[in-house]
């Protein structure tokens, strides 16, 4: 790690002002830290926000819920809003990381970890995320876990995070402060598709701190369900997984979300799948077909044709399962 | 602790005065700011069961408890943990007497070589304090953080297993 300057702020407004193009903020620092012990980043200045007061969550004036940027993922798992509210956003928690890590990591942070592409963990290569303008072996290379949707041809890394995932199904608003004020970012705009310019992984601007994470009052609670499929059974990265939720009348979608994880710079949804479910029986067969017209935009690489297959099982037993009531894992 | 304005007047990399309880002692120590808490323990105060394995937060090696969690302390920084209160495995025992999940390890022969034990006996015990292990299953999923290369898991699971109702009994005390 190389060496650098620390503070520790106490408010949300001395925090933004001590920021600059070379500090960054840090919170659980599970990624940030495991990021310059690879010296892929070389912050000169870290600024510690854990001082902060963002530790809550509480319920909202419009019915939903309101999350501080500090709330651990593991106190946010566990908390009996989120598990009877929200049971996917819990699911999806838990399907991440490690006990300890969870302890550890941030609401904020999670949203901001980077992408788990070996070659931009590999200093000795070029990446067009790290080293913008260097090229992507991941391309033409090693690419068994890269992305099959919303790719370029400057990058087809994912974005690795579980949390986000159910955030992006549950439309989960972005609450952050910058130098000039404070603003709020709609969870589909938060992440970027990597276009020609995939160092940018968000819409964050260098000052601005993630203050809060609000959920929407619909949370899904009956008919959710998030699955992850990954190498290993626990603690490994996703290779797909999908978020999906329903909202049921009788055996008719009166509305369908579905977001999927592994498969692209961002937590992937299609507007017009969801759209195209709703007033439908939920059926196998709406779901099959649901999944086919998905990933009809499909674009696989060398080594991960197989996530293509995968996604469509995937997208069909989540979707099965919520519409059986969730809880079933 | 006093934050280093971004003015010119603050040295560069200062050491960092924090006070923390570690195993029970109220400490005062000097630490750079890149230091992380694994080799504060490990190099600076001799408190060697903490062990490294990966360094990089995949192997539960170095995992200790602060505030009562389970924490991975090569992804912590020293100077971050001003105000904790940190219990390594050599903090378990209350003197010559074993904490029971200790005891538990010994009993069921929950290791090989030893080197992934201290992560998970400290992991362990911070599973208990969590209260939501509830059956084997679940003891598995909840302690995927701490690998062991010589595969001793299905003791490890026995030992944990009969070990968390003495655990919760002693009730959050690490
Ligand atoms: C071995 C391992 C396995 C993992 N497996 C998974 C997994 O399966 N699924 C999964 O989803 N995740 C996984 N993770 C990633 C983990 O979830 C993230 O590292 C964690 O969520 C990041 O949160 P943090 O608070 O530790 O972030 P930090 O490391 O503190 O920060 C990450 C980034 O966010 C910035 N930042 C932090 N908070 C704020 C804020 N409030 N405002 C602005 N910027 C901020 C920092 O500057 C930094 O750039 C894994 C991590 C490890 C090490
Ligand atoms: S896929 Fe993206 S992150 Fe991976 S090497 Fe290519 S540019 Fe870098
Ligand atoms: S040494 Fe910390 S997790 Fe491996
Ligand atoms: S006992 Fe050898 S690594 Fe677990």
């Amino acid at each position: 790690m190389n060496p650098f300057q620390y503070s520790k702020p106490a408010d949300v407004h001395e925090a933004v002002h001590l920021s600059s193009a070379a500090s960054r903020f840090i919170a659980g620092g599970t990624n940030l830290l495991d990021l310059m012990k690879e010296n892929l980043t070389r912050p000169e200045h870290l600024i510690d926000i854990t001082g902060l007061p963002l530790r809550e969550v509480k319920e909202t004036a419009s019915g939903g819920v309101m999350i501080g940027a500090l709330v651990s993922n593991a106190d946010l798992a566990w908390h009996p809003l989120i598990e009877q509210r929200y049971p996917l956003l819990s699911q999806a928690i838990l399907a991440g990381a490690s006990p300890q890590l969870r302890n550890m990591a941030s609401t904020g942070g999670n949203l901001l970890q980077r992408t788990r592409c070996y070659y931009f963990y590999d200093a000795s290569v070029p990446c067009n995320k790290r080293e913008p303008g260097s090229g992507c072996p991941a391309r033409d290379g090693l690419n068994r876990i890269h992305a099959i949707l919303g790719a370029s041809t400057h990058c087809v890394a994912t974005h690795p995070s579980d949390m986000c995932v159910a955030l992006a199904a549950l439309e989960a608003i972005v609450h952050v402060q910058g130098r000039d004020g404070a603003r709020t970012i709609v969870f589909a705009d938060f992440h970027r598709l990597p276009g020609d310019a995939p160092e940018r992984d968000n819409q964050l601007a260098d000052d601005e701190l993630i203050t809060a994470v609000e959920l929407p009052a619909a949370g899904f609670a009956e008919y959710s369900h998030y699955l992850k499929i990954r190498d290993r059974a626990s603690y490994a990265f996703a290779l797909v997984s999908v978020a999906a939720a329903l909202d049921l009348s009788g055996p008719a979608i009166r509305e369908a979300r579905l977001a999927l994880g592994g498969v692209a710079h961002k937590p992937w949804r299609d507007n017009a799948v969801e759209q195209w479910l709703e007033g439908r029986a939920a059926t196998h067969e709406t779901f099959c077909a649901a999944a086919d017209m998905l990933l009809q935009k499909a674009e696989p690489l060398e080594h991960n044709a197989f996530k293509v297959k995968l996604a469509r099982e995937a997208i069909v037993r989540a979707l099965s399962d919520a519409a059986r009531g969730g809880q079933a894992r | 602790m006093s934050a280093i304005p971004n003015g010119a007047a603050a040295p560069p990399f200062a050491t960092h005065s924090i006070r923390l309880s570690l195993n029970g002692q109220d400490r005062q120590l000097d630490v750079l700011p890149w230091t992380t808490l694994l080799d504060l323990l490990r190099e600076q105060l001799d408190l060697v069961g903490s062990k490294k394995g990966c360094d990089h937060g995949q192997c539960g090696a170095c995992t200790v408890l602060r505030d009562g969690k389970r924490v991975n302390a090569c992804l912590t920084l020293a100077v971050m943990c001003d105000g904790a209160e940190l219990t390594t495995v050599e903090g378990l025992a209350d003197g010559d007497v074993l904490h029971p999940m200790q005891q538990a390890f010994i009993k069921h022969d929950a290791f090989q070589c030893g080197y992934c034990t201290p992560g998970q006996i400290c992991s362990a015990v911070g599973l208990a304090n969590e209260g939501r292990a509830h059956d084997t299953a679940q003891i598995q999923e909840l302690m995927s953080g701490n690998l062991c290369r010589c595969g001793a898991y299905s003791n490890i699971r026995d030992a944990i297993e009969e070990a968390l109702p003495a655990c919760r009994a002693k009730g959050g005390e690490q």
